[in-house]
Parts: structure tokens; sequence; C-alpha cells
């Protein structure tokens, strides 16, 4: 137990602020950028201080409401969830930004609503990686559904439709992750994860605690879109409100990875998972990588940028799953290292279709001829998120990708690596046919000199940002690496 | 009863003489009840959430018997906005409460310092003062999901 | 067939909740109508909400509301009070469904008034033109 409450500050602060934000922002439009930019701007500074404070001292535990563990709910804030809380203040606190602007022209009138829910989830998002109590974690994976499914409601079109299909089968995954728990709690008759840990060892080997983890697991990768279980997520984040889409795909897919490992490493051990059924390992491990394949080559399939892009972030978790389930230590450290990169890289490809859609108001392939023309700057900083993707140094992607590269070739899965080899080979060819499209073909309607039409201002800030991030830390990854997720690792590793 | 039977049969919205008297009758004991669950809540059966639908359940009650017109009269939507709101600022504002008078989150011993009760007490008044945030919120919710859900989004006339 | 029956008989509350468990499931898959499917899913809620309650039950327990002076005499007996744990996990796993259930219902509105049916294969055929 330690006495600073820093770390519930940064969750409370977006918390509060929805409710404000709903109060005030019925009577003026005025009141909602200072304040949801500024509760997220203390979130972001409190949680850096949050993590030079793990990083100097080491992680505690806190218990909510001072009632001892097990019976009370504990937090965790180690290595792990204080790099998990920085990166997501930050990412939101860019997103937003973007999202303002983009909020105004797509819902008017209707802002207020839509950051209600954007800041409760922001506030369900942290919770979700400073738990340590099993139930816990699925009464915040629900609060950041809900959310996610009222704001991709919100959309045009088809976007109800799709809002509705993701409900379904996120409350599925949702319901057998609670399956899960209550037969992890009807062997040990506790909540809490580092107390069921202690008592599993015990009784493990029987088949209640083997069901109870192929139920977690199947749970939660309905919730982070894993090949064949992915069906809900091109449609729900392609229709979503650009503003929506901004929060939420560069984070929730992550943070439900951060889960499976916090699940996979907290309460079961190494010992369990790999060593007593390597059969479990490998299949998975095959499983990811023929996800990788087929979601790349959907990716190839596609025609609008935005549903290109869902289709790569269903590759990246491949990546990520694989690497965790490849059982060495350096495959652990790409995938880690692969959160935080791919959440920029995302964020970056992602705001800069936000700033392409708020002035061209599509997104298919045929509308964007001649972009590098129109919107310069735009297109620069997406060049640097698309290199990242693809994984050239020195952009961050690479040296993560490089991580998960070595991780398989240690542990002999020369399938994930072949998967790997090929999906950035896939990406590439992506990437540089919108280049083509986009800086060779003249664009037909305006024939002389193009009109420089950028994106506005507050649009540009955080996507140069983003791009200029993706360089300093891939330069920067050996310091990370070193400094954060050598101890972030689980142990045994 | 037949007058009766006619006279319901032409009126467009709303039940018979006997159910709006009856409704009209029940709708302050079944508010008091549901206070009497939320404040009940750390000592016995009860709690925020089950009174805050008992208390929405008797706004629901008066626009089924009524018309949702009428309902909206003794409630206003704003009235209800404000109202959950404030609901569930009090949960969070209790919260962080306790963690600004120097205690962890949520440990409602250190309000001691606002009114000296003693930290064992103040755990009890704790969890009521939260109960009836929660109560709020909840009744908040279930009245505006009837009235939007019933009324197709317009508000104006109910089921 | 001996051993079968008494397996069952002795854990019948699980059979029960991996009855229900099914047919929440298949109605949310094999059903057609978006008002079915959502009805599926609470079914299928229901269901694990059931089995959590049902695993505290015990032998001739008694609730567990226990009486402050009775208590403070006599002391509480752990085996003769059913367990109230797992009633409250089940308290908020309740509360999570009807917010779902509210908001797949807003949903549902929405899509009527946009394409006037709530059947999938009518929408897909809408959607197709």
């Amino acid at each position: 137990m330690s006495a600073s409450n820093l770390h519930m500050y940064v969750m409370i602060a977006p918390l509060l602020t929805a409710f404000f934000v709903n109060l005030l922002g019925r009577r003026s439009r005025a009141w909602l950028a200072p304040l949801t930019l500024g509760s997220l701007a203390f979130s972001s500074l409190a949680s850096l201080v949050v993590l030079g404070r793990v990083v100097r001292s080491g992680g505690y535990r806190y218990t909510v409401g001072n009632w001892t563990p097990p019976f009370g709910i504990e937090l965790v804030v180690d290595h792990l969830s204080a790099l998990m809380l920085v990166l997501i203040s930050l990412v939101a606190l860019a997103a937003t930004l973007s999202a303002l602007k983009s909020a105004e022209q797509e819902l008017p009138g209707r802002e207020h609503l839509f950051f209600t829910l954007y800041l409760i989830l922001i506030a369900g998002l942290m919770g979700l990686v400073l738990t340590a109590d099993a139930f816990n974690l699925y009464v915040l994976l629900e609060i950041t559904s809900i959310t996610t499914y009222g704001l991709i409601a919100m959309g045009k079109g088809r976007a109800p439709l799709a809002s509705f299909n993701y409900i379904i089968m996120g409350s599925i995954g949702a319901c057998f992750y609670l399956l899960g728990v209550g037969y992890l709690y009807l062997m040990t008759g506790t909540l809490n994860m580092a107390d069921i840990a202690r008592i599993l060892p015990d009784i493990s080997g029987g088949a209640a605690v083997a069901t109870a983890l192929a139920f977690m697991l199947v749970g939660l990768w309905v919730k982070m879109a894993l090949f064949p279980l992915h069906g809900w997520l091109p449609s729900a984040y392609s229709l979503a409100p650009t503003g929506a889409a901004l929060l939420v795909a560069p984070l929730m897919t992550k943070v439900t990875i951060y889960l499976m490992v916090r699940v996979m490493f907290s309460i079961f051990s190494v010992d369990y998972l790999f060593l007593q059924n390597p059969l479990v390992q490998s299949g998975i491990v095959w499983a990811a990588a023929i996800g990788i394949v087929c979601a790349s080559a959907l990716a190839l399939a596609q025609r609008n940028l935005k549903r290109m892009l869902t289709y790569i972030i269903v590759a990246e978790v491949g990546y990520m799953v694989g690497g965790v389930w490849l059982a060495n230590s350096t495959g652990m450290t790409g995938a880690l290292l692969h959160i935080v990169n791919d959440a920029l890289m995302t964020l970056c490809l992602f705001l800069a279709a936000a700033a392409i859609y708020y002035r061209l108001g599509s997104l298919d392939f045929d509308r964007l001829q001649g972009i590098y023309r129109k919107m310069p700057v735009t297109m620069a900083a997406f060049t640097v998120g698309a290199f990242s993707m693809i994984g050239v140094p020195p952009t961050a992607g690479f040296f993560s990708k490089w991580y998960l590269i070595l991780g398989g070739i240690e542990s002999g899965h020369w399938e994930y690596v072949a998967a790997l080899l090929f999906s950035s080979l896939v990406n590439a060819v992506l990437f540089f046919r919108i280049i083509e499209i986009g800086y060779f073909f003249k664009s037909g309607e305006h024939h002389g000199h193009e009109l420089r039409e950028e994106a506005p201002l507050l649009m540009q800030v955080p996507l140069l940002i983003s791009a200029v991030a993706l360089i300093v830390i891939g330069l920067g990854s050996g310091p990370l690496v070193d400094s954060v997720i050598r101890m972030a690792l689980p142990g045994g590793f | 009863m037949k007058l009766l039977q006619e006279r319901t049969r032409k009126q467009k919205v709303g039940e018979s003489r006997i159910i709006r008297t009856a409704v009209r009758l029940l709708v302050p004991f079944v508010q008091l009840f549901g206070l009497y669950v939320i404040v009940h809540g750390h000592y016995s059966p009860g709690g925020g959430f089950q009174g805050g639908v008992i208390l929405g359940a008797s706004f629901i009650m008066l626009s089924l018997a009524f018309d949702q017109q009428t309902s909206m009269r003794f409630m206003s939507e704003r009235a209800n906005a404000l109202l959950g709101n404030l609901g569930a600022l009090i949960f969070i504002g209790v919260a962080a409460l306790c963690a600004v008078f120097g205690g962890l989150f949520l440990d409602y011993g250190a309000l001691d310092v606002l009114i000296p009760l003693g930290p064992v007490e103040w755990r009890s008044f704790g969890i009521f003062l939260v109960e009836v945030g929660v109560g709020l919120a909840v009744m908040s919710i279930m009245v505006s999901l009837f009235w939007d859900l019933g009324s197709a989004g317009r508000m104006d006339e109910g089921l | 067939m001996d051993m079968v029956l008494a397996v069952i008989v002795a854990k019948y509350n699980y059979w029960v909740y991996v009855v229900l468990m099914m047919i929440g499931f298949y109605a949310m898959i094999g059903k057609r109508n978006l008002v079915k499917k959502l009805i599926g899913m609470n079914i299928f809620q229901t269901a694990i909400i059931l089995m959590f309650v049902s695993a505290g039950v015990k032998h001739g327990a008694k609730i567990p509301i226990l009486d402050k002076y009775e208590v403070l005499k006599h002391g509480v007996d752990a085996t003769g009070v059913v367990n109230p744990l797992p009633h409250v996990l089940m308290l908020t796993a309740i509360v999570v469904a009807v917010s779902i259930t509210g908001v797949a219902l807003a949903i549902l509105l929405r899509i009527y008034r946009e394409y006037g049916t709530l059947e999938e294969d009518e929408i897909l055929e809408k959607l197709g033109k």
C-alpha cells in the first residue's frame, strides 16, 4: 500500500470531466474544449510523473477503500501498467485535439453527448490497465464496451447496424470472460489476481482450471478481434464518427492485448501456460500466423482507406498475440514494444485519414488522386506512419518487428517469421499504392495548378507530433526497452 | 361500469379512471418506498440500484397510466438530466474527497476531519452517501430510457 | 446409465445453466430478427448469472441477512448462511446487462427508422440495392 493517490487522479480527471461536460455543454459549446483538453493534459502530466516514480523506485499495489486484500479491490501500478497509462493519456490527448474539429463537422449540436461518452471511455481504459482484480476487470471492460457501442452508433448510414453487430459479438466475448472468472472463483474462492495465483498451483491439473483459461482467452480474443473472431471490427471502426474512431482504433485492441498478458501472467503461471501443454502454445502461434496472412490478404481487397486501415489493425493484433505466445523473452519484449508502437502508428494513420476526410468528405481510393499536392503536410505525416507500418528504420515499427522476428527465429516458429515478412510486404504494396494514387495521378477536377487546402491547424498539430514521436521512439527504442520494458516482463521470462 | 368502459374507449391515451386514480394515490408511496430502500442499502437488503429502479418506476407508472406529457410535467427532461449527472458527481466527488483529505481513494474513514464521528462510523455513513448518488443516477437513467424508447425519440406522446 | 443419471441429478444446476446458455447462444446466431437476437443475448447473460448464484447455495442454509444484536451476542456461523459474494457480483452483472439492453434497444429504434424493418435479410436486401 502506498500513500500516493496520483494514479487515481489520472483516472478520475476524465471521469469527473465527463459529467461536467454533460451538464455545462448543454448550455454552451464554449465549455467543451477547455474542459476536455484541460483534464486530459492533467492526466498526461500525472501519468508521466507516475511512470517516473515507478521507474525510479519500483512498482506498488494500492487497495481501494483501505480494505485489506483479498477482500478489497486492489490496483497494481508496475512498469507495464504505468507505461500503458502514459500511452493511453497521451494518445487520448492527441486524438481529442483532432476530434474536437471533426465532431463539430459531423455531429453538430450533439457534441456534448459525444464527449461525455468519449471521456467515460478514456476513464474506463485507464481503469482497465490499473486493475488487479478479476471481476473488476470485467466491469471496466463492459464500461469501455458500452461507451464504444454508443459512440459508434452515432455515425451515419450503416453505423447503427455495425454497432448492433458489435454489441452481439462483444457481449459474447465479455460473457465468456465472466464465465472464466466464475469457474476460477468456484475453484479458488477468491477474485484477487495475486491470491488466485497463489492458490492455483495446488489445484491446477483439472479440467475446470483449463476450461477457465480457455473461456477467458477466447473472450478476450473476441474483444481484440483476433482472426477469425474479427468480423465486427472493420465495419464498426470504419463507419464510426471520425472522432470516435481516432480514440478507439489505436487503443481498444492494444489495451485488450495488455489484458491478455495480465490475465495470463498474473493469474496463471508461466509453467502452467507454456510448459504443461506445448501443443496449445504452438497451436496459438500457428493461429496467429494464419490470422496475419488472411487479414493482410483481406486488406489488399479494400477500396476505402479507413477499411484498409482496420484490416491492418487485425493483422497487427495477430503480431502481438503471436509474440506473446512465443514463450521467450525476445518475443515478449517485441510484443510489449509493439503495443506502444502500434498504438502510435495507428494514431498517426487515423489522424491523417481524419484530416483527409475533413477536407474531402470521402476516403475512397478514386477520390484520393492528387492529394499530395492538396495536403502536403498531412500526407508527409501519413508517409512516416506508412513507413513505420512497413517496418522501415529508423521509424518505430522496425524495432518492434525486429524483436518479434528474432523471437520467432529463436523459438523455431518459422511460420510466424514467414507471416511477419509476408505482412510487411503486403503493407508495402498497400501503402505504396496509396502514395502512387496520391502523388502521381493528377486530380481530374482542377486543371492547372492545384489548390493547397490543408487541414485545420488543430488537426495538424497532433498529426505532426505523432509522426515526430514515431521517429523519436524508434531512435530511442534502446533506452525504452532497457529501462521500462525489460522490467515489465512478467516473472519467469 | 358501461359508462366507464365507453369513456375509456373514447379517450386516445391513458387508462381508465379507476387505474388513473389508483396510480395517482400510489405514486407518492412508491417514491417513499424507493427512498427507504436506498437509505437502508448498507444495513439490510437494498441499495442504490434497487432504490433507483423503484424511484424510476414511479415515473414510468405515471407515464403508463396517463400520458408521457403528464409524467414529464412532474419531472422535466432538463431536471432529469441534472439529477442524473448530479448523482454520478456525488459518487465520484465523495470518492475524490476521501483522497483529497489524506486517505486512500474511497476510504471513508479519512472524511473524519470534516465531521468528527469516528472512522468506523464514517465507513458506514460513507456507503450511504455513495448509495444516494447511485440511486439518483439510476433513477434518471431508467426514466430517460423509458421516455426515449417509448416515444421513439420524439418525447411527445408515449405508449 | 445409472452413473450418467447420478451425475446429472447431483449437479443439475450446472446442466440447467448450460442448456439455457446454449438456447441463448442459438438465438443470438440463428435467428434473423434483430430483437430476437437481443433477447437471446439477454438469455445468455441470465444463464451466467444463474450459474454464479446457484454456486453459492448450501444445503439447509439461511439467507445472508444477519441481525446485528444476534451477531454481537452469538457470532456468525459461516456454514449456515448462503454465500453472499456471488449475489453481489451478479448485481453488477445485472446492471451491465440492463445497460447493454438499453443501448441496443435505442440502436434498434434508429435502425427501424432508417430501414423500416427489423429483419436482417430484408435490411441486407435494402443495403444490397
